[in-house]
């Protein structure tokens, strides 16, 4: 078999496995995303303390060493974690940590004035988080979360530190078969190129389908 | 018995100086190509600005260690028949990326001085020219500031990457630790909280910059 013929069905096999990780791990960010942000703009001085420190953490070490930790340090405890729990956690982590930035961003943007309504009209502070003020601030962040959206697309080639087989992971391997380094990481290039322009396109229709006329003007 | 890790404390703090090699490196080749970059993307022809978008899409849409595979084994030995060091290339990677970022955060900084500077310029008789270096350009880099702080703390945690090609930084050093003692945890949460540090304090050196060049009343005005 030729070089072709071996490495395309290989790399697509990679590509499922990327976006296997993918489906599970941007929804759980986005959710993870939520709940920090909210925590930290109406939660309790614990709470907004607990939120905090694990933003912190998961911003401030870089993907690779979390993942490190994640699968042999937690090891170390008697905690082990397949490839891909670890890569699928360790995006959630750390996309969940980036993105509430952006949600906490858009909570606070959003005019004092539509808590205090949504208060005077004997709303509990848990139902004008979820019918007031998260709707309008997810659409605010949206911008923001769809850049980490494709930041994770791209990190995701890091999920080979940890043995799980994704694009990246088995390109590697197949190097040191066919030593054809500029065809078989051109083809990894393309492919994350293909996912990140179809990400940016897929979200910006969806910031469109989603936007409010106005609600920008009222907002700010 | 296997040594205990802390002891190499030491050993993985030297890495603080492959890292910030790296992370300089990259810095200041990104800002000697983002700049020009920029410039073009604003004030250039049109066949130039293709060609300038091409490359910043290309560079900002493909993974890092991606990018260093393909430069490392790839470009530089096969396309362009030179051999460099892991450093080399991580650094020159590096920069090429951070380029094409620190492009956008530049764009955004040139297009948030008022047109009207530009046109002032160019009636008190200044070539194009003299209006971007003069007036432009020292506002824009102003504004530039607090991307750049951003930037930096995106390198700083992207150069971890560059242990994949062996360049003996902090990473690369506590997977050796890891590897000899045999613990794990201890280690990479040292890495970690290093990275932390680096910056939290890598930002605040950023921030006193910033305040430095300051000129109250310049953004928001612009902006």
């Amino acid at each position: 078999m030729g070089f072709w013929e071996e490495f395309i069905p290989l790399v697509l096999h990679g590509a499922v496995n990327t976006l296997w990780v993918l489906v599970i791990s941007i929804p759980a960010s986005v959710a993870l995303a939520i709940a920090l942000g909210s925590a930290r703009v109406y939660g309790n001085a614990p709470i907004k303390a607990i939120a905090t420190a694990f933003v912190v953490t998961f911003r401030g070490f870089p993907l690779v060493v979390t993942l490190f930790l994640l699968f042999f340090g937690l090891a170390d405890l008697g905690i082990y974690l397949t490839p891909y729990q670890t890569a699928t956690l360790a995006f959630v982590l750390c996309g969940g940590s980036y993105m509430s930035e952006y949600v906490r961003g858009a909570i606070r943007s959003i005019d004092i004035g539509q808590s205090l309504a949504a208060r005077a009209l004997g709303m509990t502070k848990f139902q004008e988080l979820i019918y007031i003020i998260l709707p309008q601030a997810i659409r605010r962040a949206l911008p923001g979360l769809s850049n980490e959206i494709i930041y994770q697309i791209k990190y995701s080639s890091l999920a080979f530190v940890v043995g799980y087989e994704e694009i990246f992971a088995v390109s590697k391997t197949f190097i040191s078969r066919y030593f054809m380094p500029l065809q078989v990481f051109m083809v990894d290039a393309a492919l994350y190129l293909a996912m990140t322009t179809a990400a940016a396109y897929g979200l910006r229709a969806l910031e469109y389908k989603l936007r409010i006329p106005g609600l920008e003007m009222s907002i700010r | 018995m296997d040594p205990v890790w802390w002891e190499y404390i030491p050993y993985i703090l030297q890495g603080a100086i492959w890292t910030f090699t790296l992370v300089g490196g990259g810095l200041a080749l990104g800002f000697a190509i983002g700049v020009p970059v920029a410039m073009g993307q604003k004030y250039g022809p049109t066949w130039l600005k293709a060609v300038l978008d091409a490359y910043v899409w290309f560079f900002r849409g493909t993974p890092l260690v991606v990018l260093l595979f393909l430069f490392y084994w790839g470009v530089f030995p096969v396309l362009l028949g030179i051999k460099l060091d892991a450093l080399t290339t991580s650094i020159i990677v590096l920069g090429l990326r951070s380029g094409a970022y620190q492009s956008q955060i530049f764009r955004g900084a040139l297009n948030s001085v008022d047109e009207g500077q530009m046109l002032a310029a160019r009636a008190l008789g200044m070539t194009k020219w003299q209006a971007i270096t003069n007036i432009i350009l020292p506002q824009a880099l102003r504004i530039a500031i607090p991307g750049w702080t951003n930037e930096y703390a995106i390198i700083l945690k992207d150069s971890a990457i560059c242990f994949t090609l062996g360049v003996i930084e902090i990473l690369t050093r506590t997977r050796y630790v890891v590897i000899s003692t045999g613990e794990a945890l201890g280690p990479f949460l040292f890495a970690g909280i290093l990275y932390i540090i680096f910056t939290y304090g890598g930002t605040k050196v950023f921030n006193i910059i910033y305040e430095k060049y300051h000129i109250p009343g310049l953004v928001g005005k612009g902006v």
